[in-house]
């Protein structure tokens, strides 16, 4: 049934209806409200069987859901930000052990300075973990990814993180169906692990693999990426069968049939994008946008298939490589080397500033005019910049920059956006 | 596409008074969006929502920049906060105060805007009547619901008691009466005045 | 007929051969049927106080829980000796994870099992003394607080041996390892630092806390077994001496286990709920001297330069420690046990 609730609210119903059990608890916005209704559910008897722990750290919450999963239990916890690189030696231990723990990393941006708003930066630092990383558009996809990352997850014995922009979507109030029990218990068996500790049939778990085997460990876990790349788009046809709808996927394309210019990018904000892209459209732009739903295994066929007739591929990015430029722009070169498109990086949205259509289409114009530097940051202030530089430039000790920033921008709480 | 903003302060249920908004639409059959700033804000601290209604899908994600409707539920912030930015020509403003624009010294700001688009309605008091409490959102709901009629005031009424269980949903609900009535009649006043 | 009790000191090392007592009370290590849980083949160094400790207290805890075991792993020699790939010496379910993690692996581990409804199913957690008072003291913390229904026993040897013997919070003052090495005026580790676990273990005033050497199988085997009767949180730390890392003997390690039991510096005894109930007591009071010279790491206070001064600060450390426990009791029993009444 569609109702207009929070979609951190819509992903925990979800959750649960996914019968996790063992779901870890550890405090970090903007991932918080999905947990604690998750912890309500289970304190209220609605979601049993499911131990709850509330734990010390993230580094904990991964690992007691290594525990719980090597164990034989469905595992799920959440996070977000430095709560995810905080665990991060869990993370990659998880998805080395090949155990299949489902999370939702509700998306921030990473400090220093500390900012609690949303961009990719923290799904982009455990990019090459060995976890299967879903970004989710709407509400109504980050409940139906979960779905399926439980099954997906099981069935490869790989570790899933589904990737919701904190705030944007965490936050926002809209209308979702969240799937039923009984369509959710028909799509998902219950777990049957492929390892796991039972003393009628004692195996050893985590054993040290020195130099004479560790490639063949690692390439396996490869091999079990690829396969996802042949289950994702057949889940998603599974799903969108059994719920009526389509969520997930590798890539999703909009407009892009005749389209010279083509945007990529993940999560929320390709929804504002397709409004900009209508909004050139209707300027006379021949402009399209390609969704990356599975950003690992990242599918470099489907998006080379995506992007075929373009001549320019725009990739907006919430997320850089300091020193380099963009991140998943590198994915997306890999697909398109041979392709005779040019590609530009444009970072956007970090820390939470608004990406609005207002710039998005602006951005789009001088794409097309051909006018786009390699690498733009959209709605860079060079102003500030320039005064800092100046500053760094005028004295040894100019203090810390992000103070002397703020100190230059005033009041911000006079802003809207 | 409607497109409304509201400002306040943190513990004034601002982000609340959002998602009722959007329940209340959705209730209505239309699309809807809800929400906050995103801040880690203090009580007191400025905080501002979004809401969105549309007969169609609503893809963006961009806060509110052009609202067609303010609602404003300090006073306290005006001086503070860029309250009016990008509102429409067209656009609705509701303040809640017991005092006129003129008293606010706001008067003559209003020029480009249509008159009676614009009014201070005293929900706090409202609220302190029905509930005991100075938290003015649903109130001003009701006094949106009167203004703009972007939604009924059924709706606000179903929405605030899916919102706030009992007794509390109950006081919510007429204080959004209230404000409706009252808005109603200012409005009518407005009118009136406009065409004499 | 008349008896004659047996006497655990009868024979210079005070311990008893099995042949002299009741099946009953005979070692779980004596036992042919015994799992071995811990099965030899493995790789740890000659003399290895750890792999002695692990094979007790594993062997024991699988007797008490009739074979319904888990033991989870933090990262060091155990799990490197014990697992070179593709062979393991494990006989019962063992998974490793990472170094500062075991506590927090083993909350889920139990989770799994109550939720599945295996609560006959036990969890043992294991690490060294880094995974247990340096990098995995947050998790254990955790999991002590929550009360969780593991029994965490630490493999004490005094320093991180796996990476070539550095020092860690449970390294004793004047000990040389190679990040406290014994040169300057204070050679070695200095004073006044590191980790009494087993106290911050009570202070969480958890059900049941022990120390124990594996110098003392009887008393090991009795504290496992006593812990694995219990739910909740539970606290074993075993010192193992490391002959790589203290210099000592391979063939000396249950004396010097048991030399740190008799002089007083290493404490042995037991605690419920952050009270200690019963403390083993020392049989023949010994100068530290006696324990640290047949330690290398402890090299430096003795020969031309001797350092009577330091010998005397450990001395205290020794005599201290005997005050706060009451180790010195004539009127222990023949088990070589005291029971304190709080």
């Amino acid at each position: 049934m569609l109702r207009q609730i929070e979609g951190s609210r819509a992903v925990a119903e979800t959750v649960a209806r996914c019968r996790p059990e063992v779901v870890c608890a550890y405090p970090i916005s903007p991932q918080t409200h999905i947990i604690e209704a998750i912890g309500a559910m289970v304190k209220a008897g609605t979601l049993s069987p499911c131990e709850f722990i509330n734990v010390e750290s993230e580094f904990a919450a991964m690992s007691v859901s290594i525990g719980a999963s090597a164990a034989g239990a469905r595992a799920f916890t959440a996070t977000a930000s430095q709560g995810l690189l905080f665990m991060i030696e869990a993370v990659y231990n998880a998805a080395g052990l090949g155990l299949p723990i489902v999370m939702t990393l509700a998306n921030r941006a990473i400090g220093a300075p500390i900012n609690i708003w949303n961009d990719h930066s923290d799904a982009m630092a455990v990019r090459d973990s060995g976890w299967i990383q879903l970004f989710a558009e709407t509400n109504q996809e980050a409940a139906d990814l979960h779905v399926q990352a439980f099954r997906l997850a099981e069935e490869l014995s790989v570790p899933v993180m589904v990737c919701m922009d904190g705030f944007i979507l965490t936050h926002a109030v809209e209308g979702v169906d969240v799937p039923e029990q009984s369509d959710v218990d028909a799509f998902l068996p219950p777990y049957e692990p492929r390892q796991v500790l039972d003393p009628d049939d004692p195996v050893s778990i985590g054993a040290m693999v020195g130099p004479e085997a560790f490639e063949e460990v690692r390439y396996l876990a490869h091999l079990r990426h690829l396969d996802a790349l042949e289950r994702i788009p057949s889940l998603a046809a599974a799903f969108a069968e059994a719920f009526g709808r389509q969520s997930g996927g590798l890539v999703r394309p909009y407009r892009t049939e005749d389209a010279e210019t083509i945007v990529v990018a993940l999560g929320s904000v390709l929804g504002t994008i397709k409004d900009a892209v209508d909004g050139r459209r209707d300027a006379g732009e021949r402009v399209g946008v390609v969704g990356i739903t599975s950003f690992r295994p990242f599918p470099l066929d489907a998006v080379r298939d995506a992007l075929s007739g373009a001549r320019r591929v725009v990739v907006v990015e919430k997320a850089f490589s300091v020193g380099f430029g963009g991140v998943l722009s590198t994915d997306v070169a890999m697909a398109t080397h041979d392709a005779g498109c040019s590609l530009r990086t444009v970072v956007a949205g970090l820390g939470g500033r608004a990406i609005t259509r207002r710039s998005l289409e602006e951005m789009l114009a001088a794409a097309s005019r051909d006018e786009l530097d390699s690498v733009t940051f959209l709605d860079l202030d060079h102003g500030i910049i320039e005064r800092e530089r100046a500053r760094m430039g005028a004295t040894r000790r100019s203090g810390p920059s992000a103070e002397n920033v703020l100190r230059d921008l005033g009041t911000v709480a006079s802003w809207i956006g | 596409m409607f497109q409304v903003r509201i400002h306040g302060r943190g513990g004034q249920g601002v982000v609340s008074a959002a998602e009722i908004l959007s329940v209340a639409a959705f209730a209505e059959g239309r699309h809807a969006q809800a929400f906050p700033s995103f801040g880690s804000e203090r009580m007191g601290a400025p905080v501002v929502s979004f809401c969105r209604m549309d007969d169609r899908p609503i893809r963006t994600r961009e806060p509110v920049m052009e609202a067609d409707a303010i609602i404003v539920q300090d006073v306290t912030l005006i001086h503070q906060v860029d309250l009016f930015a990008g509102l429409s020509p067209e656009g609705y403003l509701l303040v809640n105060t017991s005092r006129s624009f003129d008293e606010l010294g706001l008067g003559e700001f209003f020029g480009e805007f249509h008159r009676d688009r614009l009014v201070t309605c005293p929900a706090t008091e409202f609220a302190l009547e029905e509930l005991g409490r100075p938290l003015p959102n649903a109130a001003l709901l009701g006094g949106f619901a009167a203004l703009t009629r972007e939604i009924t005031l059924d709706a606000i009424d179903t929405a605030v008691r899916e919102r706030f269980a009992g007794a509390v949903g109950e006081r919510n609900a007429a204080a959004a009466t209230a404000a409706y009535r009252f808005v109603t009649l200012a409005e009518e006043e407005l009118v009136r005045a406009a065409t004499n | 007929m008349t008896t004659q009790p047996v006497r655990f000191y009868q024979v210079g090392s005070f311990a008893v051969g099995n042949r002299l007592l009741p099946d009953d009370d005979r070692t779980v290590q004596s036992d042919q049927n015994r799992t071995n849980s811990l099965d030899s083949g493995h790789r740890a160094c000659q003399g290895c106080g750890e792999a002695l400790g692990a094979r007790y207290a594993l062997d024991a805890a699988m007797r008490a829980t009739g074979g319904r075991l888990v033991a989870v792993n933090a990262t060091g020699c155990l799990e490197v000796f014990s697992t070179p790939y593709p062979e393991t010496s494990w006989r019962i379910p063992w998974l490793h994870s990472l170094f500062g993690n075991a506590p927090a692996v083993a909350t889920g581990v139990a989770a799994a099992m109550k939720v599945k409804g295996k609560g006959d199913v036990r969890v043992v957690a294991q690490a060294g003394d880094g995974g247990t008072v340096d990098i995995g003291f947050g998790c254990l913390s955790g999991m002590f607080e929550r009360n969780d229904d593991v029994l965490f026993i630490c493999y004490d040897n005094q320093a991180y041996m796996n990476t070539g013997v550095q020092r860690s919070g449970a390294t004793p003052p004047a000990a040389r390892t190679a990040t406290t090495e014994a040169v300057g005026p204070e050679p070695g580790n200095v004073f006044g630092q590191g980790k009494d676990l087993p106290r911050l273990a009570m202070a969480h005033d958890i059900r049941y806390v022990a120390t124990a050497t594996v110098a003392d199988l009887h008393d090991l085997e009795e504290k496992v077994e006593r812990a694995m009767q219990l739910h909740g949180a539970r606290y074993l730390h075993i010192l193992v001496p490391c002959p790589l890392g203290w210099g000592s003997a391979p063939n000396d390690t249950i004396l010097v286990a048991r030399l740190a039991k008799e002089t007083g510096l290493f404490p042995v005894f037991e605690a419920e709920y952050g009270k200690v109930t019963a403390v083993s007591p020392i049989r023949h009071r010994t100068p530290v001297e006696d324990y640290l010279s047949i330690q290398r790491r402890y090299a430096h206070l003795f020969g031309e330069h001797s350092r009577t001064d330091i010998i005397a600060r450990i001395q205290a450390i020794a005599d201290q420690n005997i005050a706060t426990y009451g180790l010195i009791d004539d009127e222990a029993d023949s088990r070589g046990q005291k029971e304190v009444t709080a």
